[in-house]
């Protein structure tokens, strides 16, 4: 027995089928529209870090995420971050060190002199405006990213270490494993993700702020306006990116 | 991970003094690099040597003018391996010349290196010798006329027309050779001078001192081997000849001094944040290889020398004894010049606050051995271009063809 189509079912259908149509045609773009909205957009961003000199403890926590964080080689010489330890005595002389770059820490202080002062300074790469490690690489294999932060492509890198020559910090090292120069890259895997670099989330006291550097609103501007803010080696006209409150003189 | 490599870099790490970056306990540019500067000298040398004769004239320097040549073009193939033996990546080398980065002195390296072998030495060496290789294929069989054949590119014309056009392009190719040998060397001293941030390193002057201590171990080198070839073919020395290379090398060794000396004077009196760093270094880890082999053993003592042959009336026995020993410390002193820019350059630590250790391993990529093989190899290019393109005079005259 063949049932009839209806008048009734002819209208219903009349409505639900262009309905699901259009649903079905839209869905597309309201979904692209959705996505671009999260869709890392590079030139939107200006990356830099600020480390307050004051908060910092010494107690190497963020070597260790940023090794774990970054697989770089556990061995002594090789470090995106590292942490050192300054004494200032009182007679001027003024001592550094960082025992394994201060992953574990800082051993007490041996020397019976009189100490006037002490202080921590973490180090990393200074994503600098002007990098002289850019400048020099042969082959364009090192670059400054649209978002400020200097990469290294790993399968272009020829290994000269012209760029280990030219960094003024010692940021930089060759990957005994690739052959190629390694160095800190903000965690970019991270970042661009929308998550702090891994030494920044790890600061035990927030020694590390990292953020926009062109947006206002941010903990970075903050720091920036409210503490006396110092650079790295800035007579070496590099611009650098990572942004020291209280950093003494003796530091370089 | 190469073990080894951990092991050395531990090593290093028990010799540093002071503070360094923690990443600074890995010295990266080796024994390989200092050979490289070396090399390129020596070929920027002989060249300028041999324009002497061609361009300026100097008539004395005649015997030693192919020589000189054969010796640019030993040492120029053999320029490149130290640098493609060094990189971390070897096979990407060739990016250099695919994709160079403008901003990037090293990466001139490739097109400055060309530029110099191509243009300039294949091609006057090309005309120097066309008109004999034109007769030694005339007068050989075999492969041997067939390799003549290819490298003459199946030239033929020996009409005094010819010849002529030969000696007027070799003329022109020299006057282009010079800028372009100054350029070859200044350049590799610039690849140093322009890094701001090492002291050591940055100096405008550094490619001008590259390059009279390029010309100064250029005409030692010719000297060295004009000396050696000869007696080994049981010819006379031409005097007159050695004299000109004695005095030539005794002039570039006072520029060249004058010149170091200036740049030491004027970071001395500047005073800069680096000086107690560098003054540290030079006392300590450059102390001999620096103040003793350096300054005393390879210029100064040369310069004695060479002055106390010159200008007084020793007999020409012992003038000529006297000339090769100062060329040979001068040769010593040159391979100590670019040892310590290059490693010396590197044992401070860019925080002005430790020096670091480097120790030469025997074997490996980048051991003594390897230096070695890199030293000794111009030589043996060297010999087999003399045994096919023997720049002697009587070479010349001795196998005149019977036809025109």
């Amino acid at each position: 027995m063949s049932k009839t189509y209806e008048r009734r079912e002819f209208l219903a259908d009349l409505v639900k089928f262009p309905c699901a149509t259009l649903l079905l045609g839209v869905s597309g773009p309201i979904k692209a529209l959705a996505s671009a909205g999260n869709e890392y957009q590079a030139s939107e961003h200006n990356y830099a870090m600020g480390v307050q000199i004051e908060k910092c403890i010494g107690c190497g926590k963020c070597v260790e995420a940023c090794k774990i964080e970054n697989d770089v080689p556990m061995e002594p010489y090789y470090f995106r971050t590292w942490v050192e330890r300054y004494i200032i005595y009182t007679d001027g002389e003024v001592s550094v060190d960082s025992p394994n770059g201060g992953i574990n820490g800082f051993p007490p202080v041996e020397s019976d002199k009189d100490i006037l002062r002490t202080f921590f300074v973490p180090k990393l790469c200074n994503h600098c405006e002007n990098p002289p490690c850019v400048q020099v690489c042969p082959v364009g294999a090192t670059f400054k990213s649209q978002d400020g932060v200097v990469l290294v492509d790993d399968d272009y890198c020829i290994g000269c270490r012209y760029c280990i020559q030219a960094c003024p910090y010692g940021a930089r090292f060759l990957d005994p494993r690739t052959h190629t120069a390694g160095k800190c890259t903000f965690c970019y895997h991270r970042i661009t993700e929308g998550l702090l670099p891994a030494c920044v989330e790890i600061c035990p006291t927030q020694a590390r702020i990292f953020g926009e550097l062109d947006k206002l609103s941010t903990p970075l501007n903050r720091m920036m306006r409210q503490s006396n803010i110092q650079v790295l080696k800035a007579h070496m006209n590099t611009e650098p990116k990572v942004f020291y409150s209280d950093l003494d003189g003796e530091v370089r | 991970m190469n073990p080894a490599h951990q092991a050395q870099l531990e090593a290093a790490l028990q010799q540093v003094t002071g503070f360094i970056y923690p990443n600074e306990a890995e010295l990266h540019w080796s024994i390989l690099v200092v050979i490289y500067p070396y090399i390129t000298g020596l070929v920027a040398g002989a060249f300028i040597l041999a324009s002497l004769e061609k361009v300026f004239k100097v008539k004395d320097l005649q015997p030693t003018y192919r020589l000189a040549l054969l010796t640019a073009l030993a040492f120029v193939f053999v320029a490149p391996i130290p640098l493609q033996a060094h990189l971390g990546h070897p096979e990407r080398a060739f990016e250099i010349f695919l994709t160079p980065n403008p901003s990037s002195a090293m990466a001139m390296f490739g097109f400055v290196y060309a530029w110099y072998l191509m243009v300039v030495l294949l091609l006057e060496i090309w005309f120097e010798f066309r008109e004999d290789m034109v007769r030694w294929r005339q007068q050989s069989r075999g492969l041997k006329k067939l390799f003549y054949w290819l490298i003459s590119l199946g030239s033929r014309d020996v009409s005094p027309g010819a010849v002529a056009f030969d000696h007027k392009a070799v003329y022109a190719i020299t006057i282009l050779g010079i800028p372009s040998a100054f350029l070859l060397h200044g350049y590799v001293g610039f690849i140093f001078g322009s890094v701001k941030a090492n002291p050591f390193w940055s100096s405008v002057l550094m490619p001008i001192v590259f390059l009279f201590s390029a010309i100064v171990s250029g005409i030692s080198l010719v000297l060295i081997l004009y000396y050696i070839t000869t007696l080994l073919r049981r010819k006379t020395l031409d005097q007159k000849c050695l004299n000109a290379l004695a005095a030539f090398l005794f002039y570039a060794l006072i520029i060249d001094l004058s010149l170091e000396s200036l740049d030491f004077i004027h970071r001395l009196y500047e005073s800069e944040e680096s000086i107690e760093i560098l003054a540290e270094l030079i006392f300590s880890k450059l102390f001999i290889s620096l103040a003793i082999v350096q300054i005393l053993l390879g210029t100064i003592g040369p310069l004695l020398l060479l002055a106390f042959a010159l200008f007084t009336g020793l007999p020409n026995e012992l003038k000529r004894l006297a000339f090769f020993i100062a060329a040979i410390f001068v040769q010593v002193g040159i391979f100590s010049t670019r040892w310590n820019v290059v490693i010396g350059g590197q044992l401070f630590s860019k925080s002005f606050r430790g020096l670091t250790a480097y120790k030469l391993e025997l074997g490996g990529q980048e051991g003594l051995l390897t230096a070695l093989g890199l030293l000794i190899l111009p030589f043996i290019i060297l010999y087999v271009l003399l045994k096919l393109f023997p720049p002697w005079d009587d070479a010349r005259t001795d196998t005149k063809p019977t036809e025109g």
